[in-house]
C-alpha cells in the first residue's frame, strides 16, 4: 500500500465492510445505498489488503530474543577459539571490533558447549537446545547476520524499525499497515512478553509515525489481557450490551443529523470492542487444548510455563487470523555468568519453541506462518569480567551473529552464511538486518521498496535506503 | 481530423481539471507542479549521477538541450515534444518512467506546461528557489466579494471569494449551543464551564474572555509540547525520569497566557542564555533544547549520542520554525528542497556548542524557606561525611578514576566506573575533574552521592560493607528529602571547551569532512550578524525577522490546522516542495502578515480566526459537496473533529465535577493499570500514583514516560514524543472504545457526573435531571428521540440491576438520605450508567 492509497482510505468516509457485516440499521443501510457500488475501500484501517504479490506466508510469529543470545554457545561452533582460550588476540585481528564494555585486549573465551549435527541436514546446534535439535530440519539457520549497532536500545531499534533512532514504525506495524489483518475480533499485531523487559521497551512494537492503529497491542500476563478489556466492577455483560445498544441508538441519530460518517466508524469500533471482550478471554482459556499439547509446550511445568503459554497463545492467535504475533523474551544479555544465564533462558524457551514448530506443522499452519528466532546482535569471542570475582561472560558483537527462520516460504534444513574461524566477522554471505527485514516483507508478499509512508515530506521504508531479499533462504 | 483531435483533447483537459484536487489551478506552475514530478520520477536516471541516453532533467539548460536523440521539449507544442510521447508511451516508444508511469493527470500537467511555453522558473544551480514558501510574504489585498454581509473580518473575504468563484455558498452558522461549545473547546480545551451558561449574544466578548483565561495557555501549550517533543523522561533503554522537565512546560503555559510575542517566544527558547543579563525565566526557556532524548545505556559511545542530540536539535528547529525537513540533508544534499548538506551542518553548528546545565528556578514563595533551611542542611551533610569518612575515601577514588580515564584498558572495573559516570550522572566526568572547592554544591553532592553508591564497583563486597556507605546513602537521601527545596530547571549554556563543527559526508558521527561555521540555508535570506561569526542569538533573530518568509507562514498554518482540522497548507510539518500547496495562498500570507504586523501576537491571530464567519459555520456534512470537495479544502463548512487526548480527558473530568484547575507545576501520575510500567526495561520505570486531587489534573500535566506512555494518551494518538510532531492523527479504534467504557478512571468520571447531576437537581423529575445532564455535557437540551432512548435505557437498566443489589451499590455507593435524590438504589445506579453513555457519545468526544 502506498501512502496515497492509505490517505484515500482514510478520507473515504463511507464505512462498508464492518457496517454491512455487523450493523443492519436503517440509517446505515441508507448510507450504503447512497454510496453505491463504487466505494470499494473501507475506512477500517485493518481491513485485509492485497499484498504486492502472492505471499509465501500469511502470518508472522517473531520470537524476539532481546539482549543478544550468544551465537557462539548456541548456533555457531568455533573450535578455532580453543587454541587462543585465555589469551588476548593480536591487535591486527581485533581492529574492526565494535565493543560496548570490554577493550580489545580482553581474553578469548572458547565455548564449553557441545554441538551435535542434527537431523537429515546435519545442522550443528548446541547441547543447551536439545529440543530445537529435534526440529533442525525445519530451520534455516543464518550464521552471517550483521548490524550497525553495538548497544541494546539502538540495536533493537535497528532490528525492529530499521533505524537506530527511535520514532520509526516497527516491522509488525509495517505489516499491519501493509496487509491489514484477517481477524475481525482481535488486533492485527499482538505482543506477548516474558522475562524482565527488553531495552527497547514499547518502542520495539511502536507504530512510530504510522497511525497508532498499527502499533503492537501487548497482551498482558496478569489482569486484563488487553487493557480495559473487562467491564468495570459490577457491570454485567447484559448491562454492557444495553449500554452499547443505547449508545448506538444515540450515535445513529447523530449520524442522521450531521451526516458525518466518521460516526459510523465510531459505532463499528464500539461493536468491535464488544466482540473483542468476548473473544480475547477465550484465547487465554486453554481448556480446549489436549493435555499432550499443554505438555509439549510445557505450559504447566517450570521453567517453561511462561514462555510455553506465550508460544501456545501465538499459535491460537495465528489460527484466528492475527497477522503478527511478537514474543519478546528478555534478557539474554550475559555480560557475566554466561553459562548459567544462557542455560536458564534456554531451559525456559527451548522446549516451547520446538513444540510451537511441531504443533504448527501438525496443523498445517507452518506452511503459511513464518517463524523468526533471533536478537538484535550477538556476543564476542572475547570474555568479559565485569567485577572482581565475577564469572565470565561475553560483550556485545554486531559483526557476525546467528538467527533462524522457519515456516512459510523458508527452505528449512539449511545453513546460510559463515563467520570466520574465530567468529569475529562474517566470512560468507553477509545478511544485514535490513536484508532480513526485506526478506521477511518479501515472504509476506510485500516489496520493501514499495511499502512506504510519507512523513515530513519523505517516503519512509522499513529498510531505510538499503536491504536486499536473501533469495537463497527461500523455498 | 484536426477538429476531432482538438475537441477530444479539450474534453480530456476538462475532465482532468474537474478532478484536480482543490487548490490546483488551471495554469501550471513549474515549481509547484512540474519540478516535483521531475524529481520524483525522472532525475534518478536523468540527473546529476546518471544521464541515461545523455539526458539530464534537473536543470533548465540541459533539459532544453535534450539527450542523444535531440531536444525533447518543444515549447508551445506538446504534441511534437518527445517528452510527452515518452510519458504517454506512444506507439513504438518505451513508456517513461518504465517502472511507474505517470498518471493521466500528471501527463496532462506536462502538456499544459509545454503548451504555455515550458517556463523553467528556477535555475539549475538552485532548483526549487522559486517555490512558493521561499518567496517573501507580501500582504495581499483583501478580495472583493459579492455577499459582503456574510463576512465578519478579512479572513472571510478570502474564503468567500474562492467559494463565489466556485459557485458554492458557505454553510449557515452553527447553532448557538454548538458554536459556544466549539469556542470553549478550541480556545481552552474544556467544555462550557457552567451548565446554565446561555449561548452569549456577545460571541466576540466570549472569545475575548476565553483568550484571557488561564486555560487558554494550557490548551495551546499541549500543541507546542508536541512540536518540541516534551517528555518527563530521557527515552532509550533506562528512560530515566527528568524531575525538573516540567519547569519548561510551566514557562510555555505562562508565556502563551501572557501572549508573549512569538518573536520573543522564539528568541528566549533558542537563545535565552545569550541575552544580555539573561533572567532566570529566559534561561528556563532554553529548556527547549533539553527535550531531546538522552541515551544512558551502559557501553554507548558518549560522543556518538551527543552528535545525535545536536542533530535532533537541528532537525527540530528546522521543522518547528521553518517547516522544512532538513534531516534529509544530513547524509546528502536534499533531494527535493533546495537545501544542501552544507546548509544542514551550518545549522547543526549553531547547536554544537550547547552544554547542559540544571539551574535553580524558584517559583513564588519557594526561596525563603529554602534559604532558612540551608545552613542546618549543610551542617548535617558535613556531619554525615565526617561520620562515614566519606572524603577520606573519596579523595583516592577520585585520583584513581581520573587515572583510569587517562589509561583505558588497564583495570577493567575502573574503566567501567569511569565510563558509566558519564552516562548516569549528567556531566559526571566534568564534575570529577573540577576540584572539590570549586564545585557547585549541588554538583558536588550529586557526585558524592554517586560515589557512595558506586564505590562498590571497585571494591570487594566485604570492603564495601565495612564502609557503611549503604547507610550513609540513606541518611543523605533523607536529608535531601527534608530540605524545602526550590524548583529547578533544565537549561543550556555555551560549552567552555570550544567544539569544532564539520560536515559529516555520510551523516555518521565519526565521519568528519570539511570544517564548517554556523550559518543559515543559502536559499533563504542571508543572516546578518554583528560579530565575526553568527551566534545562536543571531539565528533566533533571523528566524523571526521580516526577511524570513517561512516562520510566520508555518505558525499561522498550524494554528489554522487546530481550528479546522487541516492546515491551509495541508502538510503542516513541511512547506517545502514535497508539501501540498496551500488551498488559500493569499489567506495564508495575509494571516502571516497580520501576525507580524500585530507584533507577533498569537492571540491576535486566534481572535481573527475564532471570530470569523468561516469558523462559525455549521460542521454539518454537505452532500452537495460530497463529490466536489470531500476533504473540505474550500472551507464551505466547519469540520467535526474528535477531541485530542488531553481535551477528551479534561472535558470528561470537567463535566464530572472532578477537574482540578490549578495551572502549571510538576507532572502528575493518575491511576494506571498494573503491568503498564513493567513494559519498560528491567523494571526501570516506576509509576507511583499521585495522591489527592493531583489525579484530576488536566491531561497535559500527566507524567510523560517515553518508553511506557500513559495508555489513555497513547490510545488517543499521543503515543510518542520522540521526534517533533506537528499534527496528530485522529484515529478511531476499538481500544479507544474499551478505554472510555472500562477504564476505572473514566468509570469514576461517570460516577462523578451522576453525583453532580443528582446533587444539582434535588427532588426533580427524571426529565429535568436529563435536561441538566445534557446541558452539562453538551450545552443543550436533549431532543425528543434522545429523551426516549435515554428513558428506555433508564428503565431497562434498573430492571437489570434489580437482580443484583451488590452491583447497584458498586455503581453508586452513596445512599440518598436527605439529599433529595431518588430513593431507589437502582435509580441511583442507573444514573451512573446513563452518565457513562453520555461520556461515550460521539457528540461528547467530538468538537462539532
Amino acid at each position: 500500500m502506498t501512502h496515497e492509497h492509505y490517505r484515500a482510505i482514510r478520507t473515504r468516509r463511507h464505512f462498508l465492510d464492518t457496517c454491512a457485516a455487523g450493523l443492519g440499521t436503517v440509517g446505515l443501510a441508507h448510507l450504503l445505498a447512497a454510496d453505491g457500488a463504487s466505494a470499494a475501500a473501507s475506512p477500517d484501517p485493518l481491513v485485509p489488503r492485497q499484498p504486492h504479490f502472492a505471499p509465501a506466508a500469511k502470518n508472522l510469529i517473531f520470537l524476539f530474543m532481546a539482549g543478544a543470545p550468544s551465537q557462539l554457545d548456541l548456533f555457531d561452533p568455533k573450535p578455532g577459539l580453543r587454541k587462543w582460550h585465555g589469551e588476548p588476540l593480536p591487535p591486527s585481528m581485533t581492529k574492526d571490533m565494535k565493543l560496548a564494555f570490554i577493550k580489545p585486549t580482553a581474553k578469548v573465551l572458547a565455548s564449553p558447549r557441545e554441538f551435535s549435527r542434527c537431523g537429515q541436514s546435519g545442522i550443528e546446534i548446541s547441547d543447551y537446545m536439545p529440543h530445537l535439535q529435534t526440529v533442525a530440519d525445519d530451520v534455516c539457520l543464518i550464521r552471517s547476520m550483521r548490524t550497525d549497532q553495538v548497544n541494546h536500545h539502538p540495536g533493537q531499534s535497528m532490528f525492529m524499525s530499521g533505524s537506530p533512532l527511535v520514532g520509526r514504525p516497527t516491522l509488525g506495524a509495517w505489516l499491519a499497515y501493509g496487509l491489514g489483518s484477517e481477524s475481525r475480533n482481535l488486533p492485527g499485531f499482538v505482543v506477548l512478553t516474558s522475562g524482565r523487559g527488553a531495552s527497547g521497551g514499547s518502542s520495539n512494537f511502536s507504530s512510530g509515525f504510522l497511525p497508532s492503529t498499527y502499533a503492537g497491542v501487548p497482551f498482558r500476563k496478569s489482569g486484563d489481557p488487553v487493557l480495559y478489556l473487562s467491564n468495570p466492577p459490577g457491570v454485567s455483560r447484559d448491562s454492557q450490551r444495553l449500554s452499547l445498544d443505547t449508545l448506538r441508538r444515540l450515535n445513529e441519530q447523530n449520524l442522521e443529523r450531521t451526516g458525518d460518517r466518521e460516526i459510523a466508524a465510531r459505532i463499528a469500533s464500539y461493536e468491535l470492542a464488544f466482540r473483542l471482550q468476548a473473544s480475547a478471554p477465550g484465547l487465554l482459556d486453554f481448556s480446549d487444548e489436549a493435555p499432550a499439547t499443554l505438555d509439549a509446550y510445557g505450559v504447566e511445568s517450570e521453567p517453561t510455563s511462561a514462555y510455553g503459554a506465550n508460544c501456545l497463545m501465538a499459535r491460537r492467535m495465528v489460527e484466528r487470523g492475527v497477522r503478527v504475533v511478537m514474543l519478546v523474551h528478555a534478557s539474554w544479555d550475559d555480560h557475566t555468568n554466561l553459562d548459567e544465564g544462557l542455560k536458564k533462558n534456554c531451559d525456559m524457551t527451548d522446549k516451547p519453541v520446538a513444540a510451537l514448530l511441531g504443533d504448527l506443522k501438525r496443523r498445517g499452519l507452518l506452511a503459511e506462518t513464518l517463524v523468526v528466532w533471533g536478537g538484535e546482535f550477538g556476543r564476542t569471542s572475547l570474555g568479559q569480567l565485569k567485577h572482581v570475582g565475577d564469572k565470565v561472560g561475553r560483550d556485545h558483537h554486531p559483526n557476525g551473529y546467528s538467527l533462524w527462520m522457519a515456516g512459510g516460504g523458508v527452505r528449512g534444513g539449511q545453513v546460510l552464511g559463515k563467520t570466520d574461524e574465530l567468529g569475529l566477522n562474517v566470512a560468507e554471505d553477509p545478511v544485514h538486518v535490513h536484508d532480513l527485514q526485506a526478506t521477511i516483507l518479501h515472504l509476506m508478499g510485500l516489496d520493501h521498496e514499495r511499502l512506504t509512508y510519507r512523513h515530513m515530506g519523505r517516503d519512509f521504508r522499513l529498510t531505510d535506503v538499503s536491504g536486499q531479499v536473501v533469495r537463497t533462504l527461500l523455498a | 481530423m484536426d477538429n476531432i483531435g482538438m475537441s477530444g483533447r479539450i474534453g480530456v483537459l476538462g475532465i482532468v481539471l474537474a478532478a484536480l484536487p482543490c487548490g490546483a489551478r488551471a495554469e501550471v506552475s513549474f515549481a509547484d507542479d512540474i519540478e516535483p514530478l521531475l524529481h520524483r520520477s525522472c532525475v534518478a536516471c536523468h540527473g546529476e549521477a546518471i544521464q541515461q541516453s545523455g539526458l539530464r532533467l534537473d536543470g533548465r539548460d540541459s533539459a532544453l538541450k535534450g539527450g542523444d536523440s535531440g531536444p525533447i521539449i518543444n515549447p508551445g507544442k506538446p504534441d511534437s515534444s518527445t517528452l510527452v510521447h515518452r510519458l504517454e508511451g506512444r506507439e513504438g516508444l518505451v513508456r517513461m518512467p518504465p517502472a511507474a508511469p505517470l498518471s493521466e493527470q500528471e501527463i496532462e500537467l506536462f502538456r499544459t506546461w509545454i503548451r504555455d511555453g515550458a517556463a523553467w522558473d528556477s535555475s539549475a544551480d538552485n532548483p526549487g528557489a522559486g517555490h512558493w514558501s521561499f518567496q517573501p510574504i507580501k500582504r495581499p489585498a483583501v478580495p472583493e466579494v459579492r455577499d459582503q454581509a456574510w463576512t465578519r473580518n478579512p479572513v472571510d473575504a478570502f474564503v468567500l471569494a474562492r467559494l463565489e468563484r466556485e459557485g458554492i455558498a458557505p454553510a449557515p452558522e452553527a447553532e448557538p449551543s454548538v458554536l459556544m461549545r466549539r469556542a470553549f473547546l478550541d480556545l481552552t480545551g474544556l467544555p462550557p464551564d457552567r451548565p446554565d451558561t446561555q449561548s452569549p449574544a456577545d460571541y466576540e466578548g466570549l472569545v475575548d474572555r476565553l483568550l484571557r483565561s488561564d486555560q487558554f495557555g494550557e490548551r495551546w501549550a499541549a500543541l507546542w509540547l508536541d512540536q518540541v517533543r516534551y517528555a518527563d523522561s530521557d527515552g532509550y533503554e533506562k528512560d530515566t525520569v527528568r524531575p525538573h522537565a516540567w519547569r519548561y512546560r510551566h514557562w510555555v503555559i505562562e508565556a502563551l497566557n501572557r501572549d508573549m510575542p512569538f518573536d520573543r517566544f522564539t528568541i528566549e527558547q533558542l537563545a535565552g542564555d545569550l541575552l544580555p543579563g539573561a533572567t532566570t525565566e529566559q534561561r528556563v526557556a532554553t529548556g527547549f533544547y533539553r527535550n531531546t532524548l538522552k541515551n544512558r545505556e551502559g557501553g554507548v559511545n558518549v560522543e556518538e549520542f551527543r552528535f545525535e542530540e545536536v542533530a535532533d536539535r537541528a532537525n527540530t528547529v528546522a521543522t518547528v520554525w521553518l517547516g522544512l525537513s532538513m534531516e534529509c540533508a544530513r547524509c546528502h544534499d536534499h533531494k527535493y528542497d533546495p537545501v544542501t548538506q552544507k546548509d544542514y551542518y551550518r545549522l547543526f553548528a549553531f547547536f554544537n556548542e550547547l552544554d547542559e546545565v540544571d539551574i535553580d528556578a524558584p517559583l513564588g514563595g519557594e526561596l525563603g524557606p529554602y534559604l532558612r533551611a540551608r545552613p542546618a542542611f549543610d551542617r548535617d551533610l558535613q556531619a554525615i561525611y565526617a561520620e562515614y569518612e566519606v572524603r577520606e575515601l573519596q579523595r583516592p577514588w577520585t585520583e584513581k578514576m581520573l587515572w583510569a580515564g587517562e589509561n583505558p584498558g588497564v583495570e577493567h572495573e575502573w574503566d567501567t566506573s569511569w565510563d558509566i559516570l558519564a552516562l548516569y550522572l549528567d556531566d559526571g566526568q566534568r564534575i570529577l575533574r573540577t576540584p572539590v572547592e570549586r564545585r557547585d554544591w549541588r554538583e558536588d553532592l550529586a557526585l558524592t552521592e554517586w560515589f557512595l553508591r558506586n564505590y562498590s564497583r571497585v571494591t570487594s563486597d566485604e570492603d564495601y560493607d565495612a564502609t557503611g556507605f549503604r547507610e550513609a546513602v540513606k541518611e543523605v537521601h533523607a536529608l535531601i528529602e527534608a530540605l524545602p527545596d526550590v524548583s529547578r530547571a533544565r537549561a543550556v549554556q555555551v560549552d567552555a571547551r570550544p567544539v569544532a563543527s564539520h560536515v559529516h559526508p555520510s551523516g555518521a558521527w565519526d565521519d568528519l569532512g570539511d570544517a564548517i561555521a554556523p550559518g543559515t540555508p543559502a536559499v533563504l535570506a542571508p543572516l546578518d550578524s554583528p560579530g565575526p561569526a553568527p551566534t545562536r542569538l543571531d539565528l533566533a533573530r533571523w528566524l523571526v525577522s521580516p526577511d524570513n518568509p517561512l516562520t510566520a507562514r508555518v505558525v499561522v498554518n498550524r494554528i489554522w490546522q487546530a481550528y479546522f482540522g487541516t492546515g491551509l497548507a495541508a502538510n503542516t510539518d513541511n512547506l517545502g516542495m514535497r508539501g501540498e500547496a496551500p488551498s488559500h495562498p493569499a489567506l495564508l500570507d495575509w494571516l502571516a502578515s497580520e501576525l507580524i504586523d500585530a507584533g507577533w501576537s498569537l492571540k491576535h491571530v486566534h481572535r481573527l480566526i475564532a471570530t470569523s464567519a468561516t469558523y462559525r459555520q455549521s460542521s454539518q456534512w454537505r452532500e452537495d459537496l460530497a463529490e466536489r470537495d470531500p476533504g473540505n479544502r474550500l472551507l464551505a463548512r466547519q469540520a467535526r473533529l474528535r477531541l485530542p487526548a488531553e481535551s477528551l480527558r479534561d472535558a470528561s473530568l470537567a463535566v464530572a465535577g472532578l477537574l482540578d484547575r490549578r495551572v502549571g507545576g510538576p507532572s502528575v501520575r493518575p491511576h494506571q493499570p498494573a503491568g503498564v510500567a513493567e513494559l519498560g526495561y528491567a523494571n526501570s520505570v516506576e509509576w507511583s500514583e499521585s495522591a489527592g486531587s493531583d489525579r484530576y489534573r488536566r491531561g497535559l500535566y500527566i507524567h510523560f514516560q517515553r518508553t511506557t506512555p500513559y495508555p489513555f494518551l497513547a490510545n488517543f494518538d499521543l503515543e510518542e514524543r520522540n521526534v517533533t510532531m506537528c499534527s496528530r492523527e485522529r484515529s478511531n479504534t476499538p481500544l479507544q472504545a474499551l478505554n472510555l467504557l472500562n477504564d476505572p478512571v473514566f468509570f469514576e468520571m461517570a460516577q462523578g457526573l451522576a453525583f453532580r447531576v443528582l446533587s444539582e437537581t434535588p427532588g426533580r423529575s427524571f426529565e429535568e435531571r436529563l435536561d441538566r445532564a445534557y446541558r452539562i455535557c453538551l450545552a443543550r437540551e436533549p431532543r425528543p428521540s434522545e429523551r426516549s432512548a435515554m428513558r428506555d435505557y433508564y428503565v431497562r437498566q434498573r430492571t437489570l440491576l434489580e437482580e443484583d443489589e451488590d452491583a447497584a451499590r458498586t455503581w453508586f455507593p452513596l445512599d440518598s438520605g436527605s439529599a433529595g435524590w431518588p430513593d431507589d438504589r437502582t435509580a441511583l445506579a442507573a444514573w451512573v450508567g446513563l452518565s457513562r453513555i453520555l461520556l461515550n457519545l460521539d457528540e461528547f468526544i467530538t468538537r462539532e
